[in-house]
């Protein structure tokens, strides 16, 4: 069945991908305008998307009422990697944040449907159910990282100020893998999906503290195995002029573009395995 | 009640305790995210300690104690929700109610019962480990005499049951709301802000950490956890917990009675 569903787009690669754009446009165009047939609906679950999120800066800011420092990093550095932690998880959650429904479908067989549909199963079920309340997430992070660069102490070159929306959209597309990689285990998981949690939650919520505070395994797992430590704390520590963490050289500052290009293209190869041994429910 | 409903009840926290003892996969993959966001938060508490050694009076073996307690009991105690609440909340929109209360049982304890089984499941299958895999690989601080667990495992029942309060109350708003998908979230808020899972109650500063200890939420993890690290009198927070505990139930029983009397079933 999965065959069927992608030969439609095998002929050339480019053109795969714009298909699934439009695929993904189009599916998600609808759910906005379904979304907004409830327009009271869309605010209040907006906005309880953002008081969500912004709980866990909330526990850090009761933190910086007691103390001054956290692992030597100060309140402003400390928002400063929260913030861009929250914008690239906020975006990513935004794009293909429905990814995480995925193991329902695989338990009660409606993915087959997806599958004989004349578009790439992966657009549609990234742009399933697409939340436009999820910018609140992503509004929460642009308030903090905003917070953070007026009261942080950075001396702005041109490099600095490059590495900035470099960040961001590196961020973004590391989260974006791991969301896609997550997914595809969903396809062996099925009960089990919550597991992944611990990965994309987990993850945003490790990098918004910094690495002097987790102990020196943790964070080569973060770098080395599962490179989130490329989203926020080896850039930051070029921004901030912050000793980096495991004694890497300066230019993995740099590195993210890349490091998320790599990330990508192994999601892209886990949810080809992953859509292959679907085998939709019985009888 | 008699002897016949008390084994009626029994059974249905019996079936609340098997139905979630079913998903075997899904236990398994709480307790490994658990264990991860153990292992996350644990550090940050230790950094938060070692900034402040004794902040908020616990030592740092206290609060990482605190940790992993607050992991073990999250899903059993339902502090983020996710126990019957949504449920009931679908069959108030459906109209099934109208089935449930012509049954010749009381509709607040049939799921109190079918709730205090999937929060002993919940504390075995899905605490257990998590809880041991911090004690083994961290500094913490438990007890050695049998009665303060024996006291904690008071508290825990008693928390068990004002968690159970809260969310009946929560579930009842869908008599007048139909969508509960609002008031689920602001529970969810405001049991994770002041039960202690975000952060311990003890910690907050000044007259922030005076109103949320007072408040009925801290019965989740701050009672249970005081108690166990010899933070607080037990009988004093059991009273405390009672106290609430009574109080919501009694709330519940009159918004029960007010939803019944004037609602108009859905469907048919």
């Amino acid at each position: 069945m999965a065959e069927t569903a992608h030969e439609g787009g095998r002929t050339e690669p480019p053109r795969r991908v714009a298909e699934g754009l439009r695929a993904y446009r189009l599916i998600a165009a609808m759910w906005i305008r379904s979304t907004m047939a409830y327009r009271t609906s869309f605010a209040l679950t907006t906005f309880g998307n953002f008081a969500a999120t912004a709980l866990d800066f909330v526990a850090i800011l009761l933190m910086f009422s007691r103390v001054d420092a956290l692992g030597g990093w100060p309140l402003a550095e400390v928002a400063f990697l929260y913030g861009v932690s929250g914008v690239c998880f906020g975006l990513a959650d935004l794009a293909i944040g429905s990814m995480e429904r995925l193991g329902r479908r695989v338990r009660d067989g409606t993915l087959d449907t997806l599958l004989v549909r004349p578009a790439p199963v992966l657009a549609q079920v990234a742009a399933d159910r697409f939340a436009l309340r999820r910018l609140g997430r992503v509004a929460q992070g642009v308030l903090v990282l905003g917070y953070a660069l007026t009261v942080v102490d950075v001396d702005w070159t041109a490099a600095k100020l490059l590495l900035m929306p470099v960040m961001l959209l590196s961020g973004a597309g590391i989260f974006c893998a791991v969301f896609v990689a997550a997914a595809a285990f969903q396809f062996v998981a099925q009960d089990a999906s919550e597991v992944s949690n611990a990965f994309t939650y987990g993850g945003t919520t490790m990098l918004q503290y910094p690495p002097t505070v987790f102990a020196l395994d943790l964070v080569s797992g973060v770098t080395f195995v599962m490179p989130l430590a490329f989203v926020n704390w080896l850039p930051a520590s070029y921004v901030l002029d912050r000793p980096y963490p495991l004694g890497l050289p300066q230019w993995v500052a740099f590195a993210p573009p890349l490091v998320a290009v790599a990330c990508c293209a192994l999601a892209g190869l886990a949810w080809r395995a992953g859509l292959r041994t679907y085998r939709s429910t019985g009888s | 009640m008699g002897v016949g409903s008390g084994r009626l009840y029994a059974a249905v926290a019996a079936g609340g305790f098997r139905r979630y003892a079913t998903y075997r996969a899904a236990t398994a993959a709480g307790v490994f995210t658990n264990t991860v966001f153990g292992l996350i938060l644990v550090y940050t508490y230790l950094a938060l300690w070692d900034e402040k050694p004794q902040l908020g009076g616990y030592d740092q073996a206290q609060a990482v104690t605190f940790v992993w307690l607050g992991q073990a009991l999250l899903a059993a105690l339902a502090i983020g929700g996710g126990g019957f609440e949504d449920e009931l909340m679908e069959r108030i929109r459906t109209g099934d109610i109208a089935v449930d209360l012509y049954r010749p049982v009381d509709l607040q304890l049939w799921w109190l019962a079918a709730d205090v089984g999937r929060a002993l499941f919940q504390l075995l299958g899905r605490g257990v480990v998590p809880f041991a895999f911090g004690s083994l690989f961290f500094p913490v601080a438990l007890p050695a005499e049998v009665s303060v667990w024996g006291a904690f495992l008071v508290a825990v029942v008693l928390a068990a049951v004002v968690s159970f309060a809260l969310r009946y109350l929560v579930a009842l708003s869908a008599f007048w709301l139909m969508d509960g998908m609002g008031v689920t979230q602001m529970a969810w808020l405001a049991g994770f802000f002041c039960s202690g899972m975000l952060l311990p109650l003890n910690v907050f500063p000044g007259a922030l950490g005076e109103v949320v200890r007072m408040l009925p939420w801290s019965s989740l993890l701050q009672a249970p956890a005081d108690v166990l690290l010899g933070e607080a009198d037990p009988l004093g927070t059991f009273v405390f917990q009672a106290g609430w505990a009574v109080v919501l139930l009694a709330v519940g029983r009159l918004v029960q009675s007010a939803a019944t009397r004037r609602v108009v079933v859905q469907g048919g």
